[in-house]
């Protein structure tokens, strides 16, 4: 895989175990849980949960203030891992949620909207 | 073997233009000093935290240099608003251990006039992951508004029932001349006030402040009141408020549950708090956790008086960080502070009752590293 949102890549990345089956979001060389080296690397479908948001409306950076309100989000990935992302002003916890791209202050970030049913 | 809280010193928080953070320590550390009876050539070992405005890679040192003594143990502290606790355990278990006699715990920071509130709240967002969480553009209070939603989610809590807690403490910070504020507020003003990172306003989040901490941390206790560390403990399940476990199992009521053994009392026995209260979710949750109040009642009994200087259970008397201020390690250090003067009856028109036996904690992070005490007046 040629890398995920973090570097600039449209993909949501994650690793999984080949030992216990641990599945992490957070990139490292090992299993954060038995320590066996080398997780699977996997790109994420881009589905899952929102588990929580906080709509921020006071920014710290001039770059970040020309986006304010934004809307930061925790989702829980179809896959197991939850991550932190983008999403639509009006999303609510438990909302069924896809991913797309989006840029903010100069950079590739990955944007939650409503799963269309 | 026993340790004492022997002296306590604290300035006032807000604007202390033109003080550096060594200036700040160096006022607390004076006063902490002389509350203890003690000369400043007895005190033989130095913890400090860490100042965002003059980071140092040894801190302790230079304040040793710029205070003038010549400890035998000192270096910095770094856990984030747990470090004030931290160090103070880390002080407990050297008295203890017989390395140091008088243990110096000091905290201070001019992070109001040193730096600008942008720059302290980009500083503070860094506490976030560099690759996976800090590009999205967080604040601390997003990182902590994130939690609110779901606890307000999981439990059924409005943001009404948050904006208790800011009343509360400015309700206790009007009756110290030290705090930040004394304009009372309602929770209608709270509601009314600024969104910053909703459902967290303007009145949810504590204040940026200069100030500084401190206090002596002794093997004797060198004056007729004795405050002993009767025990204490800590627990870290996460750095990143991605990583943190469910609501229900965060560090708080590990550390509380290694606390309340290493230490051999129980809730039942407390009679004063000390919580950490960066924003007004913190200190319920935090509240609920440690046992003070049942699942998603920590607001109802806050309505009841319950948290009061006349309630059952007096909560951060000084107005804690939401309002008496928050000057980064200091700012949780000023609960322990206020803690010794209401277990020693020195505590003026804010004194309690009885504060026989004190509960503080303080948190670090996204509720990511607790430290749980118990401080119990011996005589």
């Amino acid at each position: 895989m040629n890398g995920d949102w973090t570097t600039g890549a449209e993909t949501i990345a994650y690793q999984c175990c080949a030992a216990c089956g641990h599945v992490q979001y957070f990139r490292r060389s090992f299993c954060s849980v038995c320590g066996a080296p080398d997780p699977v690397e996997k790109r994420a479908s881009g589905e899952g949960t929102v588990y929580a948001t906080s709509l921020v409306c006071r920014a710290a950076t001039p770059e970040t203030r020309a986006h304010i309100p934004y809307n930061i989000i925790l989702v829980d990935a179809r896959e197991g891992f939850r991550m932190m992302a983008h999403g639509d002003n009006d999303l609510v916890i438990g909302d069924k949620v896809t991913a797309r791209f989006a840029q903010f202050a100069g950079r590739l970030v990955p944007y939650f909207a409503k799963s269309k049913l | 073997m026993m340790s004492f809280i022997t002296g306590v010193g604290l300035t006032s928080y807000g604007r202390h233009e033109g003080s550096s953070s060594l200036d700040l320590m160096s006022k607390a550390a004076e006063l902490a000093i002389s509350d203890a009876g003690l000369k400043r050539a007895e005190i033989d070992g130095v913890l400090c935290g860490y100042s965002t405005v003059s980071p140092h890679i040894m801190l302790a040192t230079v304040f040793a240099e710029h205070f003038g003594i010549r400890p035998s143990y000192a270096h910095a502290v770094q856990v984030g608003g747990a470090t004030g606790l931290a160090m103070t355990m880390l002080a407990h278990h050297l008295v203890q251990a017989g390395v140091a006699r008088h243990v110096l715990v000091v905290g201070g920071e001019n992070r109001l006039t040193g730096q600008s509130r942008d720059a302290s709240i980009l500083a503070l967002a860094q506490v976030g992951h560099p690759d996976y969480e800090v590009p999205l553009g967080p604040t601390i209070p997003a990182y902590y508004g994130l939690v609110a939603s779901r606890y307000m989610h999981e439990y059924g809590a409005t943001q009404e029932d948050l904006a208790e807690f800011a009343v509360l403490m400015r309700t206790h910070a009007m009756s110290h001349p030290g705090a930040q504020f004394h304009e009372p507020i309602s929770v209608a003003d709270v509601m009314a006030s600024k969104p910053v990172a909703l459902p967290l306003k303007l009145l949810d989040c504590c204040p940026v402040s200069d100030g500084g901490a401190a206090f002596v941390v002794s093997r004797e206790p060198t004056a007729e009141a004795a405050v002993r560390v009767r025990g204490c403990a800590q627990a870290h399940t996460h750095q990143h408020v991605t990583a943190a476990p469910a609501l229900s199992e965060l560090g708080a009521e590990i550390a509380i549950a290694r606390a309340k053994q290493a230490a051999g009392v129980a809730i039942s026995d407390v009679r004063y708090a000390a919580v950490y209260d960066s924003f007004t979710i913190t200190l319920a949750m935090l509240l609920e956790d440690l046992g003070l109040a049942a699942r998603g009642e920590a607001a109802s009994r806050v309505r009841a008086g319950y948290f009061g200087r006349e309630g059952e259970m007096p909560l951060n008397t000084h107005g804690g960080l939401l309002s008496y201020g928050h000057c980064g390690v200091g700012g949780a250090m000023a609960h322990l502070v206020e803690t010794h003067l209401q277990m020693t009856g020195r505590a003026g028109n804010r004194q309690v009752r009885d504060a026989s036996i004190a509960l503080l904690h303080g948190d670090g992070g996204v509720l990511s590293s607790h430290v749980s005490m118990f401080l119990e007046r011996m005589r």
